[in-house]
């Protein structure tokens, strides 16, 4: 069989790849649950984009005749079967099954936001804070809307930007941070003058608003015509303010599912957890790369150099490859840096009251989890994590609330029609079983 | 500029943009609750990138659907999960 490589993720680090692996000429077929390729960093259209690098990337491959991209394709199945993988996924509109086989994959599925639960966070209009930024770029309505941004991290202030850029209204800031860890962050990004830049000009689009460090929301309440009451502890004092929709996120942490289903080594460290990979990008599981956040949050360009690295590799073309290994070199040092000054802080924890929910496909309460002492008794007593989104959503958080672990990698990824399954089941090899 | 398309919230018609997400289209014609929860609250997009299934709704008769993973088209059907 002809090399053929299937990619998981159109964001930044799947583009790479293919971009990296397009002119080798294999078959590529590149998958993406969303109805457009970008992830989250570039959605919204390639139009729309100011980065160049993107541009440039999309233009390229949709020249190339072995590139091909399915979106709203959600992956409920993988596995390796002798020397290649096949992936089971559903076409959403439509319900209907694909599969794809391949002998190379890379997994680019990116990060999602550490949503945390605090009294209220389930009231429409409150949202992730990457998650209204992400909303607002495919037309989401913020335009004359006051907007509180809340968390932790850069993203924060990405986010407030393009919302301020949307037209909203974007009052406060609220950082969990303390002070002196943001400067010192700030110091450390001497090392890449480019984020400095980047800094000063999100700080430029964001002279309207508040930044309060040393702070963070502690309850919300809906009052009258869709405005939101929101309790803030501001730099030890406690401050009521009123906005339109509270965008709450306390930064990224490696969408894991993927790599742990085909059996990727994961590794945990006390905040996060992340694929592991060698110098070309290869997980644990031998033709099986991994590129962008799974790897570790280290942004876009981190991202970037991690696909070209991986699509060097899998395409064997690794001649190509020293500049971006060079690129990579670099931005790690920066994740590394990121990682280091937005430790979350332990008040964080005691946000919950017993009525809070924090499952919120099963509706799950903070007091109903709080007599179980891991992941697996609190699932079977209270179907916590067993819902629509299968706990990517509460697994974070009972893993920051309660330090338990998660049962990564479970086959299938999501809940599924019985057809997409039979659809497996249709192409195994050995003997199959008789329902 | 562009023309716009019409779609159909809980039976009622409506004229939006093109290119918008289903998510984006439901705020802008007044509908921001997409579904009930299991304990009978309202719920409304919230991650905005598939991952919480927060903004599930029905799209052309087919359940379960994610309102900010799905762009709009013409004739489109929404059902949310608090219409009568």
């Amino acid at each position: 069989m002809m090399d053929r490589l299937l990619i998981i993720g159109a964001g930044p680090a799947g583009l790479a790849a293919a971009h990296a692996a397009a002119p080798s000429g294999i078959h590529i077929d590149i998958i993406d649950d969303n109805f457009q390729s970008g992830g989250q960093i570039w959605r919204g259209g390639f139009q729309q984009q100011a980065d160049v690098r993107a541009r440039t990337i999309w233009h390229e491959l949709n020249q190339a005749q072995n590139v091909h991209f399915q979106f709203q394709t959600k992956l409920v199945h993988i596995e390796q079967r002798d020397q290649h993988v096949v992936a089971t996924a559903e076409y959403a509109p439509q319900s209907t099954s694909r599969q794809f086989i391949a002998n190379k994959v890379i997994i680019a599925t990116g990060a999602r936001e550490l949503l945390l639960p605090f009294p209220g966070w389930t009231l429409p209009g409150v949202t992730g804070a990457g998650g209204l930024q992400a909303l607002a770029k495919n037309g989401f309505p913020v335009k004359g809307k006051t907007v509180i941004v809340a968390g932790s991290g850069p993203l924060l202030l990405a986010a407030a930007a393009t919302l301020t850029a949307y037209g909203a209204h974007v009052t406060h800031i609220i950082e969990q941070a303390p002070m002196s860890a943001l400067r010192q962050f700030a110091f450390g990004l001497l090392k890449t003058p480019s984020k400095i830049m980047q800094a000063l000009g999100l700080a430029w689009k964001l002279k309207q608003s508040h930044y309060c460090s040393d702070s963070f929301v502690l309850a919300a309440e809906s009052i009258q015509e869709d405005q939101k009451r929101v309790r803030v502890s501001m730099q030890g004092k406690i401050v009521e303010l009123a906005c339109d929709y509270l965008a709450c996120g306390f930064g990224l942490t490696p969408n894991l599912e993927i790599a742990a289903g085909l059996g990727c080594e994961i590794h945990h460290t006390s905040m996060n957890a992340h694929v592991i990979v060698n110098e070309w990008q290869e997980t644990s599981v031998k033709q099986v790369y991994c590129a962008g956040e799974s790897t570790g949050i280290g942004g876009v360009d981190l991202a970037l150099a991690e696909g070209y690295v991986a699509g060097y590799a899998a395409s064997q073309r690794i001649e190509h490859a020293n500049p971006m290994l060079q690129q990579r070199s670099k931005w790690q040092q920066f994740a590394e840096h990121l990682a280091q000054h937005f430790a979350l802080r332990p008040e964080l924890r005691h946000l919950c009251e017993s009525e809070t929910i924090v499952c919120r496909c099963e509706d799950v309460r903070y007091g109903q989890l709080q007599p179980h002492n891991d992941w697996r008794g609190a699932k079977l007593h209270t179907r916590c994590g067993m819902g629509a989104c299968q706990g990517r959503m509460c697994g974070n958080i009972n893993r920051f609330l309660f330090s338990w672990e998660r049962d990564l990698g479970r086959l299938p990824f999501q809940s599924t029609s019985i057809k997409h399954l039979m659809a497996i089941q249709h192409t195994e090899q050995g003997p199959t079983s008789e329902e | 500029m562009k023309s716009k398309i019409s779609i159909q919230i809980n039976h009622q018609t409506h004229l939006i943009d093109p290119g918008l997400s289903v998510a984006a289209a439901l705020a802008l014609c007044g509908q921001l609750v997409t579904r009930i929860s299991v304990s009978g609250e309202t719920r409304a997009p919230f991650c905005g990138m598939g991952v919480c299934q927060e903004c599930r709704v029905t799209i052309n008769q087919q359940a379960h659907q994610l309102a900010c993973q799905t762009m709009c088209s013409e004739g489109m059907s929404i059902i949310t999960g608090d219409a009568r």
